[in-house]
């Protein structure tokens, strides 16, 4: 059934058809209305679950750890400072491995305050072992919930899932969202059996003390089980195209990147804006293609590599700066591309609210044909749409 | 027990006691006993945060476990007639 709604809508729609058992939740813009809506739905009897409203998003993920140990499907999202004041229960979650799937509204972290959408929270959360999926619409919101829990509660994989969806363009804004029935999601996604519950008929001790003679080894079988996710992540994705006719292009989604002479690497509902404008200079005879990086974690190194084959001159959109040396999608794309002969140029946008307007795709598309006419890059990092005294923008 | 990691189970899970984990190796400080001063009162017992401080049955002196104790010397500090020494560890 078609409906208009926002994709936080649409994620807490996707907790209920995943039949959550266990939903932790701390309010924070933009991701509330998540919250109301699940509070709504468990209210109303739509939705069997057991709704928390904890005193902070650092209880939040830890009541979720405790929930997940027993056997029980949890759910929680958040944003930016709630993100960051998670992060220690996020660590915990993988070290865990608790497979919680929690969608965040990616917003720029403080201060000074800022509730608009950029990326920062989740890219400073990328080494804590949680797989990470950037999502491009409402629609994708849903449908990859639902594939995080197929992915995250398998016995190979066992591990926490992020579903991005960015702050206020995609969880304020209404499109319309086809919500699958209960009987197709029974068929895609199995009940969660964990394989070492906590059992009084069974005991043993969960997250004691591990010392240093097999913590090496726990922690390769993190990075073990986050290579066996990519395989996992496309087999989800098969097996949900099959039962509901969608599917995002995998790790990676190839737009017109074939015979390009430019593409540009984008996460997130910015792809669409690329989408557009690569259309256009399609159009114009202006061989430009656009990759979209849906999953970060693990990083699809892989897929990026297949980008380099297709052209020499590659951009990244980071709508987050790490800083140091570029933003973290470029140096990840950058050092995936090391062993190619690749042109590569960062560029950063989107901050903080700031729209990405088909104006900066243009300015973005326009720098890469020119870098990939003149064989070089004139500078590694551009901020695009600095107000820099220039007219360039 | 466990020779390489494809032998671990797949969640850090322990279904053995906590007591095959030998923890007492980083102590530097050892409590020794005088059995002349104890008066059998087992405040030591009562208050050692690692069940280190053992008595067989009512009656007897506690004797240390050295496998698990810390040294961490709330035996001594608790004592009330100062029977137990924190002694120092010479390796």
């Amino acid at each position: 059934m078609i409906e208009m709604m926002n994709a936080n809508h649409a994620a807490a729609h996707a907790a209920r058809l995943a039949r959550v058992d266990v939903a932790a939740v701390y309010p924070i813009t933009p991701q509330t209305t998540i919250s109301e809506k699940l509070a709504d739905m468990v209210e109303k009897g739509e939705m069997d679950a057991k709704f928390m409203l904890m005193e902070s998003e650092h209880s939040a993920m830890s009541a979720l750890i405790g929930a997940s140990y027993v056997g029980a499907r949890t759910f929680t999202a958040t944003s930016s400072q709630g993100l960051a004041l998670m992060h220690e229960m996020l660590m915990w979650a993988v070290g865990a491995r608790r497979p919680i799937v929690m969608p965040v509204t990616a917003r720029a972290i403080g201060g000074p305050w800022n509730i608009w959408g950029e990326h920062q929270d989740v890219i400073t959360e990328r080494d804590t072992g949680w797989l990470q999926i950037f999502c491009e619409n409402n629609q994708e919101v849903l449908d990859t919930v639902l594939m995080a829990y197929r992915v995250a509660e398998d016995p190979e994989v066992m591990l926490p899932i992020m579903v991005i969806e960015d702050g206020f363009i995609l969880s304020h804004t209404v499109d319309n969202v086809d919500i699958p029935t209960q009987e197709q999601v029974d068929r895609f996604l199995p009940p969660f059996k964990p394989e070492y519950p906590v059992d009084v008929d069974r005991p043993m001790r969960h997250g004691g003390l591990m010392m240093p003679d097999w913590w090496t080894e726990f922690r390769y079988l993190i990075y073990q089980s986050q290579e066996v996710a990519r395989g996992k992540l496309l087999e989800a994705e098969k097996a949900f195209e099959e039962i509901f006719g969608r599917s995002y292009g995998g790790m990676m989604e190839y737009y017109k990147c074939e015979d390009a002479d430019a593409i540009l690497v984008v996460a997130g509902s910015a792809a669409g804006t690329a989408k557009e404008v690569a259309d256009r200079y399609r159009e114009e005879g202006k061989k430009v293609g656009v990759a979209r990086l849906r999953v970060f974690r693990p990083f699809p190194s892989e897929e990026v590599r297949r980008l380099g084959e297709m052209a020499r001159t590659i951009g990244v959109f980071d709508r987050s700066y790490t800083f140091g040396d570029g933003g973290a999608m470029f140096n990840e794309v950058r050092s995936a591309l090391q062993p190619m002969d690749s042109i590569i140029k960062d560029y950063v946008s989107g901050l903080g609210g700031r729209d990405v307007t088909v104006k900066y795709m243009e300015w973005i598309f326009d720098d890469l044909l020119r870098i990939a006419a003149e064989g070089k890059v004139d500078r590694t990092v551009e901020w695009v749409g600095l107000k820099d005294g220039t007219e360039r923008w | 027990m466990y020779k390489t990691y494809k032998d671990l189970p797949a969640e850090p899970v322990a279904s053995q006691s906590t007591e095959d984990v030998m923890t007492g190796t980083w102590r530097t400080i050892r409590p020794v006993l005088n059995q002349d001063k104890c008066i059998r009162c087992y405040m030591c017992w009562k208050f050692c945060p690692d069940m280190s401080m053992t008595v067989e049955k009512e009656g007897d002196y506690p004797s240390v476990d050295l496998d698990h104790c810390k040294g961490c010397g709330i035996c001594s500090n608790e004592c009330p007639r100062g029977a137990i020494k924190m002694v120092r560890e010479i390796l």
